[in-house]
């Protein structure tokens, strides 16, 4: 007779099955990053903050970092008056990028930037690698991403406009960026991250930010890499006095979509705006994970995620906003409302506030719902065919977030892939 | 215009309308009043074409088509206009943007051209002026954050711009003030021609003194039990409604 023991199995994350490029961060942060990755495993649904989100179908796979080639990039502009920046497969194309930025900003690849006090300094700072496979795996294997360094008092004239295209079968890129705004600048950066003839390609991005006194950024995000790929996003933001920062997350497509929002709030009069939509069909998974951390006191934090969720897509919300014992006088508002627009689509949200000061404002929402019926019948009873009467609802329920983006042609642009992948007509 | 014959209707099992009959002509208006539970505002429910009512017998003739068997929004496109008791507000559609959407498609229904930018504007100023709305409150979102009588208005306001053949009112003076209410009834009354009709439900004799209607029905139980002119209304204002349950239990 033999035993069988049910002993769990350790199994490594090995998601890259071929790399023949060296990460170019630290070799002490890679190290780290490497002995980490030795000891844990993909996350499941039974670690907290992966509770709705299954990993199985990345886990599966092996992924190959490489250099790709895109010979067209005209549908992926997304404004044109900008400084462009085009990376493919994680690594920058000089070539299909343009614009000379003014003085005072300092913007390369990572692999040239060793060498700059100010990239050491701030480099892998935040991020923590700890129990962090995604951040551990960007951190050890990264090969290129850009580094953007706004002088103190510059502001820039234009938006920064970073392209990011996947290419090709199961590539994996490893974009790493890092902004630090110094005091009194001001800057607004457009990301895009699209696909062209990919498929299962996963972009695991991490993006450190750190806006400093009086500084102001604002960061618009738009994801649509096909559904058949993996994108998981991380920002680790630090705020200093007096800071402001913005970013607004568009996710029109892809297969698993995660994003993390790290916020730390470490100056007294900040304000901080998280603005999300998402827009899925088919079997689209998109897990927005946001955490505002208050440290200091009189800051404002405003968050407003709102999507629409269609077909057998699911929708993830998870807020967290930590208000710290020191931190007086903080007003943070979170507000997360979903529409479903089939049986089996599905949402999870969690709003949740943890506060330990006593003289704050705080609050927070979650409605998960259909079209207001009523307001469907009112619409028809005026003419309207009951297919536009719900397009134009759901179209006014997006655009609350779409709103709050203040470039005209990234709205436009979005609206354009709207059109395209869903048939709403939204208008600014 | 439109002939409703022995129409029954029931909600939830519940016959609320119980062989109702009503004809009106091109040119007339035609007041419905009649006690609370009447069946008055089911009526305008199911001319609209709310699909919360099943219509168990009857028929409804609208200018040759069957009405009943026409989607809520063709019915609309055929030239029936309900204003709502409770209109709704509707948080990020633009009042004129679903308004111009709303004409175009009437117009595509019956095979015109879309309506231009300009023209649409100098309807919407012309229109607005009619029911004194504020063109501001006519650009927001529908009904967000107006008041009663500002509701009301913006009823008119849309029944102006689509320019209905039918226009069912219901109970369109309820929470209006006099001011409010004299607006609203001068509105429909420029917009009354010869070609178009209205039926106005109401509680009270008070709208009837502004819009004057050729005939007064009394419709009580899901029936209509009298018909008169405008002095019916008065003689319902004076006396009740006890009076003709009386002369109905004869």
């Amino acid at each position: 007779m033999s035993e069988i023991i049910n002993a769990p199995v350790f199994k490594k994350v090995e998601l890259i099955l071929k790399n023949e490029f060296e990460g170019v961060l630290s070799e002490e942060l890679k190290t780290k990053s490497s002995s980490i990755l030795d000891g844990i495993q993909m996350p499941t649904t039974r670690t907290e903050a992966w509770k709705y989100t299954r990993l199985g179908k990345i886990n599966n796979k092996k992924f190959t970092v490489r250099k790709g080639d895109v010979s067209d990039i005209s549908s992926f502009i997304i404004t044109k008056d900008v400084y462009t920046l085009v990376f493919v497969n994680g690594f920058l194309n000089s070539t299909l990028s343009s614009g000379t930025l003014p003085e005072g900003i300092i913007c390369q690849s990572i692999n040239e930037a060793n060498s700059d006090s100010t990239f050491t300094k701030y480099i892998g700072q935040n991020l923590r690698l700890e129990e962090e496979v995604f951040n551990s795996l960007n951190t050890l294997n990264s090969a290129d991403g850009v580094f953007i360094h706004i002088g103190s008092k510059v502001i820039l004239d234009k938006p920064l406009q970073i392209l990011h295209i996947l290419s090709e079968t199961n590539t994996i890129s490893n974009l790493r960026n890092l902004i630090v705004c110094e005091k009194n600048s001001e800057a607004k950066i457009i990301q895009g991250y699209f696909s062209e003839n990919a498929t299962d390609s996963f972009t695991n991005v991490v993006t450190e930010v750190f806006v400093e006194e009086n500084a102001h950024l604002t960061i618009d995000k738009i994801q649509y890499e096909n559904d058949s790929c993996y994108h998981v996003a991380t920002e680790q933001v630090q705020q200093e006095k007096n800071s402001t920062f913005t970013i607004n997350t568009v996710t029109l497509n892809g297969a698993i979509v995660r994003n993390n929002l790290n916020i730390e709030v470490v100056g007294q009069n900040c304000l901080t705006n998280l603005n999300g939509t998402y827009l899925l069909k088919g079997n689209q998974h998109v897990d927005n994970h946001t955490i505002v951390d208050h440290k200091a006191p009189n800051c404002e934090s405003h968050e407003l995620y709102k999507g629409v969720v269609n077909d057998q897509s699911t929708a993830v919300f998870n807020g967290k906003v930590f208000v710290r014992k020191d931190a007086q006088k903080i007003n943070a508002f979170q507000s997360n409302a979903n529409v479903l627009l089939s049986d089996e689509s599905t949402v999870n949200s969690k709003p949740e506030l943890e506060i330990y000061a006593d003289d704050v404002k705080c609050s927070h929402g979650s409605t998960t719902g259909q079209l207001d019926e009523e307001a469907v019948f009112y619409l028809r009873a005026r003419g309207l065919s009951e297919k536009s009467a719900r397009k134009l609802m759901i179209g006014a329920f997006v655009n609350d977030v779409l709103k709050k983006i203040e470039n005209e042609e990234v709205k436009t642009f979005i609206f354009e892939i709207l059109h395209q992948r869903f048939d709403w007509e939204l208008s600014n | 215009m439109i002939t409703i014959k022995n129409l029954h209707a029931s909600i939830d099992g519940k016959e609320i309308l119980k062989g109702l009959n009503l004809e009106v002509k091109p040119g007339e208006v035609h007041a419905i009043m009649g006690p609370n539970g009447a069946g008055k505002s089911t009526l305008a429910s199911v001319l609209a074409g709310r699909e919360e009512y099943e219509i168990t017998e009857g028929t409804v003739d609208f200018d040759g088509k069957d009405l009943l068997d026409l989607k809520t929004e063709d019915r609309a496109r055929e030239g029936l206009f309900l204003a709502f008791q409770y209109p709704i507000e509707i948080p990020g559609v633009s009042n004129i943007n679903f308004l111009r959407a709303a004409l175009n498609e009437i117009r595509e229904y019956r095979g015109e051209e879309p309506i231009s930018a300009k023209d649409f504007l100098i309807l919407v100023r012309e229109k607005s002026a009619i029911v004194e709305l504020d063109p501001k409150l006519a650009s927001r979102s529908v009904n967000e954050g107006f008041s009663g009588g500002e509701k009301k208005r913006n009823e008119i306001f849309q029944m102006a711009m689509l320019n209905p053949k039918l226009a069912i009112l219901d109970e369109t003076d309820s929470g209006l003030d006099i001011d409010a209410l004299r607006i609203v009834a001068n509105g429909v009354n420029k917009l009354k021609s010869k070609d178009n009709a209205t039926i106005v439900i109401t509680h009270y004799q008070r709208l009837l003194d502004y819009i004057i209607p050729d005939f007064v029905h009394v419709l009580y139980d899901g029936k209509i039990v009298k018909t008169g002119t405008k002095e019916l209304a008065l003689d319902l204002e004076e006396r009740g409604y006890d009076w003709i349950k009386e002369e109905m239990s004869l």
